[in-house]
């Protein structure tokens, strides 16, 4: 909310799970958290909120969802993007700023940056593995839905970048139709000098341009 | 009708809780330990005319919330 309304300036407001209007939104944004207190599995629960019948047909049709880390986690259960989140390699919970790597400049989520671009977000999750089916990791590499993915300052992919152990070293996807992205770091929590830095603004200022 | 359901990881899924724990039996000096998955375990009533309406609901429960295909396998018991 403070990186789209007071950062971004833009008309950015709260939705309620248990309503199910949208109520004219562009973009629709699943924000972190630990919905339900990940009771079961992260997101499992709250993917059934009401509000998720019209994110799901507001993604059918083509519209922008967002989910960021316990987002990301609900987009996943509710198989509106590939995959699962895992807890962690090191079974703890990481809080740290991490390197992204822009995999995919060409989506509506990435379009401000350049392909190959390091984003400097930070990482505040317990179950940030993500995993998928091999035959299906191998579809999504070819089709360019893997967005993001952990590397080192230098932008090389290394175990030691990798800080959850994510299968690729993936830290975001999108879906076949590019509509619907997913990330466990937080570009919202990366939007000023205060904050540590500005690098999230890239994400922010591609889905503005995208929904322009 | 009680349901028992047991959800375990999906084999081929890394599961480091299961490694962390084979690790630490290992330690305390148990030999010849391997393959240890940590799951859950679920217990509930369901209200049911039969054995196989239980199953049902049991097994849609299963598919729609309590496992995630993608990460985990599920069998279930109904007394």
């Amino acid at each position: 909310m403070y990186a789209l309304h007071d950062v971004m300036g833009q008309d950015a407001f709260f939705l309620w799970h248990k309503d199910e209007s949208l109520r004219g939104a562009d973009c629709v944004v699943l924000p972190g958290g630990f919905s339900y207190g990940d009771y079961l599995r992260c997101g499992a629960i709250a993917r059934f909120s009401p509000i998720m019948k019209s994110v799901a047909r507001f993604a059918g049709d083509g519209g922008f969802v967002v989910g960021i880390c316990n987002g990301f986690q609900v987009l996943c259960e509710a198989h509106l993007l590939p995959g699962a989140l895992r807890p962690n390699r090191t079974l703890s919970f990481i809080c740290e700023r991490v390197y992204v790597r822009v995999d995919n400049a060409a989506t509506p989520f990435t379009c401000a940056a350049r392909q190959g671009d390091l984003l400097k977000l930070p990482i505040k999750h317990g179950e940030g593995l993500y995993v998928a089916p091999e035959a299906e990791l191998r579809q999504m590499e070819e089709r360019g839905q893997v967005i993001l993915r952990y590397v080192d300052a230098d932008g090389v992919e290394a175990e030691t970048a990798n800080l959850n152990g994510s299968t690729r070293a993936i830290a975001g996807v999108a879906n076949q139709r590019f509509n619907v992205f997913g990330l466990m770091p937080h570009p919202e929590h990366a939007v000023e000098p205060m904050l540590g830095g500005e690098d999230g603004l890239t994400l922010f200022r591609s889905i503005l341009a995208s929904v322009g | 009708m009680q349901v028992k359901v047991f959800v375990t990881p999906r084999g081929g899924i890394l599961d480091p809780q299961g490694k962390a724990v084979e690790h630490a039996l290992k330690s305390l000096g148990f030999k010849g330990v391997a393959g240890v998955r940590i799951g859950k375990y679920i217990v509930l009533d369901i209200d049911a005319a039969s054995a196989d309406e239980a199953r049902a609901a049991a097994q849609k429960m299963c598919e729609q919330l309590l496992a995630n295909p993608i990460i985990e396998d599920f069998r279930f018991e109904v007394a």
